[in-house]
């Protein structure tokens, strides 16, 4: 296929266009809420109005807008549709021609989505995910081909370099030095991974990526591997994320179909494959050795670094490993330019990221903000803030490697080295709200009672510190510890970071160690049996009971 | 990780091949390793199949993949214990997920949890005593959106309250559905 064709398909595509389009959000939040259902009945009510040829009613990806799911988008006027039900299928394609309507509806000005900058999301909810035509009608491939025709792999390099872009996983390793190492290792074989092993709990971006845009992400990972001189790439998914899966498949097939994998990708002389991999349910594969040797068929532990991937990385050869979010920045890059890139976000954190906003919110979803913006203005304007009156206490990002920030600290710019600062990390985009409802010691001991169950057991300082960690903070929790437990705490805590094999049990302790920052008192309370704290006095209020000889259940 | 282990039991190679040749599950999962050319690294591939066709990986159907990927039994069943999602022991008619993602957590999802145990009589991950439920948790099925979200029988369900969750289990538990099950 040459870049001819390319535009023809986008022409023959945007001609097929018709008036109105009604976009149904298929992404797999509204399709447990039944917007296959919503879908059926949209199509049938067009099509006994016979408006087949003025209506386009387009299966798409995320709309973001997950708490009010299933979601319609309605174009051209730009209203969104909420909680439609399949009964509601009528009335909304009647007012698609100024008819009155009982379904809520806003539109794309709400603060939800004013703050909000697409890049990665540019597609989502645009195009339908299941046909690469939609994706090369919004300039899909193209990057490719530009890359193709006349780009050198150095060029491309320097390209990613000077866009500043760095690993969406949660680490922030600048991608265009990543790229380079891998470049310059000499081998005969190399590989492009993409990890897309979400397994923080609470963070969705990746599966709605994969879900909305799989061809942004596959166009990704074939520059990367014209830029590094691999000729294989894997793409790992959780089996937890099965419309992922499928999504990526049918994308992959279409891709072959349409000569852009395999041999001589669009009539170049360079060749690339992808395959996919599906995880099994480890936490630990989203570390990138385990991950590895995951794909190798093997049990997924981590191992010793150097030598890095990028010199003996999959089946020892050299191996480039992105995240789902960093591949879906490249084509953009290349379209744009770099300059462009980096003149979004702050010094240090150039472009934009997605997060999952979850918890004690009005407004739940999935969105996209530039790097630098205020977890204030996430939180307040774009989530609008807790619901019922409540008092937001803390917001937590990073999952279990990652760490509380409290209410007080909001106005802290949402950049890699700033949220370190603060005993957190950005990690890969969840970003859960917590009210003043939520014991800080229980969530504490949430996340280790995670660690516990994920560490791969490799190592000592993983596999027995959170066990005991676990059990230290069950003592406090259970009103039962001492001035000299919380001390040992602290020690394993120091003792468990250091030591650890990877970065499963190297952070494990944070949220630990970022609550008794930010909420020390919560714990010393707990150690002293006469002055509960307030929700526990609350709970043994209403039970009638002493606070201090009860276990505190739940937050 | 240990809770899902099951007991080892002694298993003969002839055992295995007599079945084999019997159950068409073992045909088509032999098809199946025959697509990834016997690759050792398509270990995982075949087990997620295995899985699929026979609902839990039991030791024979773990030693018949071992043999075809002349791999020893040691590997197979090292990997089949690491991941979370492989079974050793047949599951209930009727699975319910609990996810205990955080966003589901902060939600309550442990209250949720903690009905159905009582209920049930049985503690995530077991299946209760006349194997028409199995409980399991998981630790985010990445809808945060809908939190608390549980799943029943594959079909996930938004905003459950220990109620909602009670009245579906015990519906699964008053009616015979006949004995096949789907995921």
């Amino acid at each position: 296929m040459l870049l001819a064709d390319l535009i023809r398909i986008k022409e023959q595509e945007l001609a097929g266009r018709k008036p109105f389009t009604l976009r149904v959000c298929m992404a797999a939040g509204c399709v447990s809420s039944n917007a296959e259902a919503v879908l059926a009945a949209l199509d049938r009510a067009v099509k006994d109005a016979g408006l087949e040829s003025q209506i386009e009613v387009r299966p798409v990806g995320c709309l973001r807008l997950c708490c009010e799911g299933p979601l319609v988008a309605a174009d051209p006027d730009g209203k969104l549709y909420k909680k439609v039900r399949p009964e509601d299928a009528v009335s909304v394609v009647k007012a698609l021609q100024g008819g009155p309507t009982s379904v809520r509806t806003g539109d794309m000005r709400e603060p939800f989505f004013e703050k909000q900058f697409n890049i990665v999301l540019a597609n989502s909810g645009l195009i339908d995910p299941e046909r690469i035509e939609s994706y090369i009608a919004a300039d899909g491939y193209v990057a490719l081909r530009n890359v193709l025709r006349d780009m050198s792999p150095a060029d491309v390099i320097s390209a990613i370099t000077k866009s500043g872009l760095r690993g969406r996983g949660g680490a922030g390793y600048p991608t265009g030095l990543k790229w380079s190492t891998v470049a310059k290792t000499k081998s005969a074989r190399k590989y492009v991974v993409c990890n897309g092993d979400e397994g923080d709990p609470g963070a969705f971006m990746d599966r709605s990526v994969l879900e909305s845009d799989p061809h942004r992400v596959i166009e990704g990972m074939i520059i990367a591997g014209y830029a590094v001189g691999a000729q294989q790439g894997f793409i790992y998914v959780r089996a937890e994320y099965p419309l992922a899966i499928k999504r990526l498949q049918t994308a992959l097939k279409q891709a072959r179909q349409f000569g852009l994998l395999g041999s001589n990708v669009l009539e170049s002389p360079f060749s690339f494959n992808i395959d996919i991999r599906i995880g099994a349910g480890a936490f630990v594969c989203g570390e990138e050795t385990a991950l590895m040797a995951s794909i190798e068929g093997l049990r997924g532990n981590p191992r010793p670094r150097p030598p890095f991937p990028a010199e003996s990385g999959l089946f020892g050869e050299p191996t480039l490993i992105n995240n789902v979010e960093t591949f879906a920045n490249v084509a953009p890059i290349i379209l744009q330019g770099p300059e462009w890139y980096a003149s979004i976000g702050t010094e240090k954190s150039k472009g934009t990221k997605v997060f999952a906003l979850a918890g004690k919110i009005t407004r739940t979803g999935l969105i996209e903000v530039p790097m630098g913006i205020k977890l204030r203005e996430i939180v307040e304007e774009i989530g609008g803030g807790a619901p019922e009156g409540a008092k937001i206490k803390a917001v937590q990002t990073g999952g279990p490697s990652g760490g509380c920030i409290p209410a007080s600290e909001l106005d802290t710019p949402v950049d890699y080295e700033s949220l370190t600062k603060l005993g957190s990390i950005m990690g890969s985009g969840g970003m859960i709200v917590m009210d003043e409802t939520t014991n800080m010691v229980d969530v504490a001991r949430f996340f280790m009672d995670f660690c516990v169950d994920e560490s791969c057991g490799k190592c000592i300082p993983c596999r027995a510190g959170t066990v005991q960690m676990h059990r230290l903070l069950t003592k406090i929790l259970n009103r039962q510890a001492t001035e000299s437990d919380l001390k040992t705490l602290e020690d394993l805590c120091e003792l468990v970071r250091s030591t650890s094999l990877c970065g499963l049990g190297q952070t494990a302790p944070n949220p630990v160690l970022s609550t008794l920052r930010f909420f020390r008192s919560e714990y010393i309370e707990l150690l002293q049996p006469k002055s509960p704290s307030p929700e526990c006095a609350s709970t043994a209020e209403k039970k009638g009971e002493p606070a201090d000889d009860k276990p505190v259940e739940g937050r | 990780m240990e809770s899902k282990t099951g007991v080892r039991q002694e298993t003969s190679g002839s055992k295995v091949r007599e079945s084999a040749s019997e159950d068409k599950r073992f045909k088509i999962l032999e098809t199946q390793m025959k697509r990834y050319q016997y690759r050792q690294d398509s270990l995982i591939e075949v087990l997620h199949k295995a899985q699929d066709l026979f609902g839990y990986l039991d030791d024979e159907v773990l030693t018949f993949v071992a043999q075809r990927l002349k791999l020893p039994p040691s590997r197979v069943y090292s990997v089949a214990t690491f991941y979370h999602l492989f079974t050793l022991k047949p599951q209930g008619e009727h699975t319910c997920v609990v996810c205990m993602g955080t966003a589901c957590y902060v939600k309550g999802a442990d209250k949720v949890l903690a009905a159905l145990e009582h209920d049930l009589g049985i503690k995530a991950g077991e299946t209760t005593s006349d194997g028409r439920v199995s409980l399991v948790t998981a630790r985010c099925i990445g809808a945060c959106g809908l939190a608390p979200a549980v799943v029943y029988d594959g079909k996930v369900a938004a905003r459950q309250s220990s109620d909602d969750a009670l009245a579906v289990t015990r519906q699964w538990r008053e009616h015979v559905t006949g004995g096949s099950h789907t995921h």
